[in-house]
C-alpha cells in the first residue's frame, strides 16, 4: 500500500514533503526542463528583493568537502518583475510556490508583502531573515529575536490570512530556539531551518579567499547533522509548530533523519546542483524508507524520534498485523 | 536530460585527457557549443559539485558518443582521468546556447586557446557543411598544450599555431596572429573559446577588423543549469543595460563584444542592480 505522503504546512495542504529550497531553484523554468514541477511538495523561489539585485562578485563559489560556500549576494530581478514574469509564470501552471523574500530593513520586508498580498499563486511567504540589517550595522535580522520578530510581526499583518507566513532561521545564533520562539509569538505560522551558516575557505595557491566576498553561506551534506540538530530543538520547545527542515539533504534518507527529528516538509537545495532530478528522488526514497519501516502516513513519523526510551513504536503493530494471517 | 553513460576509451592528447563516452541522448540533441557536466568521485563522494566540459567530438557509434577534453586541475578533474573503458559517468547535457552558425557561405577564423580549442571542432563541421570557409589558429603555452593541431591541419584551409615559448609555430599568443590571419584570409567571422584574457584580446581584434566575433567562456560552474548562480558574468543587452547573466544556461557563447571582459570578476557600478547606484536607480 503506497505511504500517504501528503503534509501540512500550517493550513495549506502539500501532496508531499518535498520542497526546492530558497534559492536554489532560481526561477523554476530551468528545473522544469527536467521534470514536471507539480511532483514537487512545493516550489520555494530564490529570495525576492525589492530592487532588481547584481549580487556578489565572482568567484562566487567554492567546493568543499561534502559542501560548498557560495557568496551569491540575492542576486535577482527586484520585486517587479518578479512579478511580471516569475511568479504568472509559476501560477499559471498551478504550481504550489513559496515566494521567499529578503530586505535590508522591517519597511522593506513589509513593502514586498504587501505587494504579494494580492498577487495570485502564492501558496506560502518564507520570510528570509539571514539579510543584513541596515539600521542594525548590517546584523541579520535571525541573529535576534527580537528584531526577527518585528520582521515576522510586521508581515504576518500584512499577509492575507489564509498564506502562511514561515521564517527562515540561521544556524549561526547561540539560542536557535529562542528565536524560534520569538518568530512563533509574533505570528510566524511556521518555520523552515537551517539557513547556510557562514563559512570560509583559502586559496593556498594565490594565497588569498577562495571567495570573492571572503565569506559565504556553507551548504551540501555538511550541514545536515546541524540542520538535524537544530530542527530536534526546536520541536522539542515547541511541538505544534510545522517545521520545513532544510540543510544538506542529499537523500531520503536524510530527509527521513530531519522528518523524525520534527520537519513536517523537507527543503532540497545543493543536491539539486549535483542533480537536477534530486527532488524527485529523495520523495521516492523517503516514501519507499517509510514503507519499509511500516509507515502508512508521513505524519506519523513526524518528530517520532523525540518519543520517549521504551515506548513501542506505532508501526511495530502495523507490520505484525501485516505478516499474522 | 542526464543520462549514466559508459566511458567507451579514454586516451592522453598530449598534454589533456579526451574521454569518449556512450550517451545517446546528449549525443543526438547536441549542436556545437553545447557542454555537458559530469557528477565526479563516484557514489558517496565529497566532491558536490559537478564538473563542466565541453564537447570535443560528437559520433554516431553505439548510438551516439560524445568526447570530452579536460586537463587535471584538481581532484575532480583527476578522478576523471583515471577513468577506464567500461566505467561508468553520470551526465547531464547538452547545458547552453550553442554557437550562432551564419546563413552564407562566410569565411570564419576559428581561435582557440589551450584545450579551450575542443569546442571548435564541431563548430568547424558545421561551418564547412554550410560551405564556409574555415581557418584555424591554435596556440598554446608550450607545443603539448596546442591541442588538436594535426585535426585543424586535415579540416581548415589554413592553420596557424602559435606557443608562447616558441617550441610549436609562431611565438607568441593567439591574439598576437590574429590580425594577420584576418587579414590574409578576408575573415567575415571570428569563432573563440580560451581563458578569459584571450578572449578580451580576440575581441578587441575582431572589433578593430569590424566583424562579428562569438566567444565560449570558460567560467566555473557549479550546477550547470542555472539554478546556482555563481558562474555570472557582466555582459550588455539587446536593450544597452549590463546584467550579471549565467555563462551556463544564458552562455557559455557570447557576441565577444557584448561582454564586458574587463569588469569580469567585479559588480561593474552600472550593471542591473548593482550596489549603490545601480539599485537605487533601478528601484
Amino acid at each position: 500500500m503506497p505511504v500517504d505522503m501528503r503534509t501540512f504546512l500550517a493550513h495549506v495542504e502539500l501532496a508531499n514533503p518535498v520542497t526546492t529550497a530558497a534559492g536554489c531553484a532560481a526561477s523554476g523554468r530551468e528545473l522544469a526542463q527536467f521534470f514536471d514541477l507539480h511532483r514537487l511538495g512545493a516550489l520555494t523561489t530564490r529570495s525576492v528583493t525589492m530592487a532588481p539585485r547584481a549580487g556578489r562578485p565572482t568567484p562566487r563559489m567554492a567546493e568543499t568537502a561534502s559542501g560548498m560556500l557560495n557568496s551569491v549576494g540575492l542576486q535577482g530581478p527586484g520585486i517587479d518583475a518578479f512579478l511580471e514574469r516569475e511568479l504568472p509564470w509559476l501560477a499559471q501552471r498551478g504550481i504550489r510556490t513559496i515566494v521567499s523574500v529578503g530586505g535590508g530593513t522591517v519597511a522593506e520586508y513589509s513593502e514586498l508583502a504587501r505587494r504579494l498580498a494580492d498577487a495570485p499563486g502564492v501558496t506560502a511567504l518564507e520570510v528570509n531573515l539571514s539579510c543584513p540589517n541596515i539600521e542594525d550595522r548590517g546584523r541579520v535580522f535571525a541573529r535576534e529575536g527580537a528584531a526577527a520578530a518585528e520582521v515576522i510581526a510586521s508581515v504576518r499583518s500584512i499577509m492575507r490570512y489564509d498564506v502562511p507566513v514561515v521564517a527562515k532561521l540561521a544556524p549561526d545564533v547561540a539560542d536557535i530556539v529562542s528565536v524560534a520562539r520569538a518568530c512563533v509569538d509574533a505570528g510566524a505560522d511556521a518555520l523552515s531551518m537551517i539557513n547556510n551558516p557562514l563559512g570560509m575557505a583559502i586559496d593556498t595557491v594565490a594565497l588569498r579567499p577562495s571567495l570573492a566576498a571572503v565569506t559565504g553561506g556553507l551548504s551540501g551534506p555538511a550541514i545536515l547533522p546541524l540542520a538535524v540538530r537544530c530542527v530536534w530543538q526546536v520541536h522539542a520547545a515547541l511541538p505544534g509548530v510545522p517545521l520545513i527542515g532544510v540543510g544538506g539533504v542529499m537523500t531520503g534518507d536524510d530527509a527521513f533523519q530531519l522528518i523524525l527529528a520534527g520537519a513536517c516538509a523537507v527543503g532540497v537545495g545543493t543536491a539539486l546542483f549535483h542533480d537536477p532530478y534530486a527532488c524527485l528522488r529523495i520523495e521516492r526514497e523517503l516514501e519507499d524508507l517509510l514503507q519499509a519501516r511500516g509507515f502508512q502516513r508521513l505524519a506519523d513519523a513526524v518528530g517520532l524520534a523525540h518519543r520517549p526510551p521504551g515506548s513501542a513504536p506505532r508501526h511495530l503493530l502495523v507490520d505484525s498485523e501485516e505478516s499474522s494471517p | 536530460m542526464q543520462v549514466t553513460g559508459t566511458v567507451l576509451t579514454t586516451r592522453r592528447v598530449d598534454a589533456y585527457h579526451a574521454l569518449t563516452v556512450v550517451a545517446p541522448g546528449i549525443a543526438e540533441r547536441h549542436r556545437p557549443g553545447h557542454f555537458v557536466s559530469v557528477a565526479v568521485g563516484g557514489p558517496g563522494t565529497s566532491m558536490i559539485t559537478r564538473r563542466a566540459f565541453t564537447v570535443h567530438d560528437v559520433k554516431p557509434d553505439y548510438g551516439g558518443t560524445v568526447e570530452l577534453v579536460f586537463t587535471v586541475r584538481g581532484p575532480g578533474t583527476a578522478w576523471l582521468a583515471e577513468r577506464r573503458a567500461r566505467d561508468t559517468l553520470n551526465l547531464v547535457g547538452p547545458l547552453g546556447r550553442p554557437f550562432p552558425l551564419p546563413r552564407d557561405p562566410v569565411h570564419c577564423v576559428l581561435v582557440g586557446d589551450e584545450y579551450g580549442a575542443a569546442v571548435l571542432f564541431p563548430v568547424a563541421d558545421a561551418l564547412m557543411e554550410r560551405g564556409c570557409r574555415v581557418d584555424f589558429l591554435l596556440g598554446g603555452a608550450s607545443a603539448d598544450r596546442v591541442f588538436g593541431a594535426m585535426r585543424a591541419r586535415r579540416m581548415a584551409a589554413t592553420t596557424t599555431l602559435t606557443t608562447e615559448d616558441g617550441s610549436l609555430g609562431l611565438r607568441g599568443k593567439v591574439t598576437d596572429a590574429l590580425p594577420s590571419v584576418i587579414a590574409d584570409t578576408r575573415a567575415d567571422a571570428v569563432y573563440a573559446c580560451g581563458p578569459m584574457d584571450t578572449l578580451r584580446a580576440v575581441t578587441a581584434v575582431a572589433m578593430e577588423f569590424d566583424i562579428p566575433v562569438q566567444v565560449a567562456v570558460e567560467e566555473s560552474m557549479a550546477c550547470g543549469i542555472g539554478v546556482c548562480m555563481t558562474c555570472v558574468l557582466p555582459v550588455i543587452g539587446d536593450d544597452g543595460v549590463t546584467r550579471m547573466v549565467r555563462a551556463c544556461a544564458d552562455g557559455p557563447v557570447f557576441r565577444g563584444e557584448r561582454v564586458r571582459f574587463e569588469d569580469v570578476g567585479t559588480i561593474p557600478f552600472d550593471a542591473l542592480g548593482a550596489p549603490g547606484g545601480g539599485a537605487r536607480h533601478a528601484g
